[in-house]
């Protein structure tokens, strides 16, 4: 139990109690943070250490020497995928679809939310979700196998289509401008429906009373939507919109790694593809690991520089 | 969702119309792919080929999901899956809600430097490179463990079920049980627990969605066979356009062999259409009665968290 006076006589200090109230702290507590370690092990693991291993990309790694045996090189792999060849395309290619898919595909959902939200019949509205969830939960082999098809010079859905209005049929995937527009348009299929369930759900917290005295002032239903849901719904969108931009050199790797093919390579080769493909099957640990990080960087300044432009200009924003 | 006690207008009722017709339209459109891959996994492949297969299906026939169920392949995968999903669910139910329910109370001390090691993660991380070599040399390569034990925890299911317990567990619960002289592992086990029905079965689908879909981490981490994923198997078939090699040719003459070489053909792509329906049934099956429990996920975590 807690003494009133210590050793030396002289009653208790500030100290002396902030240690007294520590240790009942942790006697009390310590079983919570029994209950936490092992989140906190696994994120230290397969979280921290990877950032610990990423030192590689100044160094010129090899598995024999290990990441203390190698030799430090400093930005040298920096510098060389800068000054590649490969640079631009790549960047142009990723920032290219990134940048596609969030104006066509980011409005998207905010669209159809407004429509259903509209919706007199809330069983209507149900059915309808329950429709477009469908597409979110087949997986991405799936769906790819499925554009596949579709997209067949012969047989596919897609060009049997364009034969019967009489033009010849295309094999859409080998032609590198398709590229972009059939990731982009297969993503919004995909995530159409289950992107509306965030902004429906804001959607229901609009006020009422506002609106209804809207609808007595005589507002149509477009004002309605322009004047009152939309901006009730801005902090939520622009959060959105924060974490997409955030993660704009990330474009989906492994989609695009199922899509992609030799001919179609110079308009769907992307960071993330390029550095699995340099860096696992080609073993260039350091210098893929130094565009890893590059990546990691940027996008990093891109979410703060985003988030500090959407605080000025609405006063919502991530942090 | 807006209520409309007053009369409607003219033009409000022009915009429902409107807003009826394309919500049908955009429905219709989406659904559309999917509906033609089960009606084109029924028919003869040769009509899917020639575009007589498009409202209804034609020449009905079950040849390419026999064929299907003999690939050995897909049964392994099949199985491996299953596995797989099961043993990462648990897994990561056991690592997350504890952490979820640790970060949900309110005094604990330490909490805003543990939430912002957790949630530095989210936006930042080592990159690909360092991860693989991380599980190359825990000495995971080529076992089922490279694809369960990094996949044990995220982050951003801890924050949705850390609000969870946020909302549903109210101060008095606690005060009550450290009356009780109930243990902080007590509590946790006997009170928190039993209350987190819900958020354990969103977590718990959300965990089985991602695990039962991924391919990436087989072809990262996996080169033996017998380890393949579903997913990854679909990939060899459906992408990479391997041969299903249980085909019988049977006997041919010359006319025979090409017309047969045809008919494999035709064959195969008709069986990608099963192969693909095949392999989401259990999700479109499922996802209706799930679909629930994901929509409050997204919404707790996103709104709240």
């Amino acid at each position: 139990m807690a003494q009133a006076t210590k050793s030396s006589g002289k009653g208790l200090t500030a100290r002396d109690n902030k240690e007294i109230a520590f240790k009942k702290y942790f006697r009390d507590y310590w079983q919570l943070y029994i209950l936490v370690l092992p989140a906190v092990v696994f994120i230290a693991i397969f979280a921290y250490e990877p950032m610990y291993g990423a030192q590689i990309a100044f160094r010129n790694y090899t598995a024999k020497a290990g990441i203390w045996g190698s030799e430090w090189v400093g930005l040298e792999h920096f510098k060389r995928f800068l000054t590649s060849s490969n640079f631009w395309p790549l960047i142009r290619n990723t920032v290219g679809i990134s940048l596609y898919s969030l104006i066509a595909g980011f409005p998207a959902p905010i669209i159809l939310a407004f429509m259903l939200n509209e919706l007199r019949s809330s069983k209507l509205r149900k059915t309808i979700q329950m429709i477009t969830y469908a597409p979110h939960f087949i997986s991405t082999v799936a769906i790819c196998g499925l554009i596949l098809l579709f997209l067949q010079r012969e047989s596919g859905l897609f060009n049997l289509v364009r034969m019967a209005f009489g033009k010849e049929g295309i094999d859409f995937m080998i032609e590198p401008k398709y590229f972009k527009t059939i990731y982009v348009v297969s993503g919004i299929w995909q995530g159409l429906g289950w992107g509306t369930i965030i902004y429906l759900a804001a959607l229901s917290g609009v006020d009422t009373q506002i609106v209804e005295a809207s609808i007595i002032d005589g507002a149509s239903r477009i004002q309605k939507i322009w004047y009152i849901d939309l901006p009730s719904i801005l902090p939520t969108i622009v959060i959105l919109l924060i974490l997409n931009a955030g993660s704009i050199l990330n474009v989906g790797g492994d989609k695009i790694l199922l899509l992609q093919n030799a001919l179609n390579m110079e308009s769907s080769d992307v960071i993330s593809t390029f550095v699995y493909r340099l860096g696992i099957q080609n073993a260039q640990f350091s210098y893929t690991t130094a565009i890893g990080l590059f990546n990691s960087v940027v996008n990093f300044i891109l979410l703060t520089a985003v988030n500090y432009v959407a605080k000025k200009l609405t006063g919502s924003s991530l942090w | 969702m807006a209520t409309h006690t007053q009369r409607r207008t003219m033009s409000d009722r022009a915009f429902d119309t409107v807003n009826l017709i394309l919500l049908i339209i955009i429905t219709l459109i989406i659904i559309y792919p999917l509906y033609f891959t089960v009606i084109a996994s029924f028919s003869d492949p040769y009509e899917v080929v020639k575009g007589h297969v498009l409202i209804l299906p034609k020449g009905i026939t079950f040849e390419p999901y026999t064929n299907v169920f003999r690939n050995d392949d897909i049964w392994i995968g099949y199985k491996n899956s299953l596995i797989n999903t099961v043993i990462t669910v648990l897994y990561n139910l056991i690592v997350t809600i504890p952490a979820a329910y640790v970060m949900s109370r309110k005094g604990l001390k330490g909490k805003g430097i543990l939430m912002a090691y957790f949630v530095f993660t989210m936006y930042f991380g080592g990159g690909l490179i360092p991860y693989y070599l991380l599980v190359k040399g825990l000495g995971l390569l080529n076992t089922r463990w490279a694809l369960i034990i990094p996949a044990g925890f995220s982050v951003y299911n801890m924050i949705i079920a850390r609000t969870f317990f946020q909302s549903n567990m109210p101060d008095e619960l606690y005060e009550a049980a450290k009356i009780d002289g109930s243990s902080e592992f007590g509590t946790f086990f006997r009170i928190a627990l039993p209350l987190s029905g819900a958020i354990i079965a969103v977590i718990g689908l959300y965990v089985a969605e991602g695990t039962w879909n991924a391919w990436f981490n087989v072809l990262l981490f996996i080169t033996e066979k017998k380890l393949y994923t579903l997913q990854y198997v679909l990939r060899a078939i459906l992408i990479q356009n391997q041969e299903m090699n249980i085909i019988n040719t049977g006997t041919m003459t010359n006319t025979d062999a090409i017309a047969s070489l045809m008919r494999r053909k035709y064959m195969a792509e008709g069986m990608k259409y099963s192969i693909i329906f095949i392999a989401s049934l259990p999700m479109l099956i499922a996802y209706p009665f799930v679909q629930k429990y994901f929509v409050k996920g997204v919404m707790i975590g996103a709104l709240k968290g």
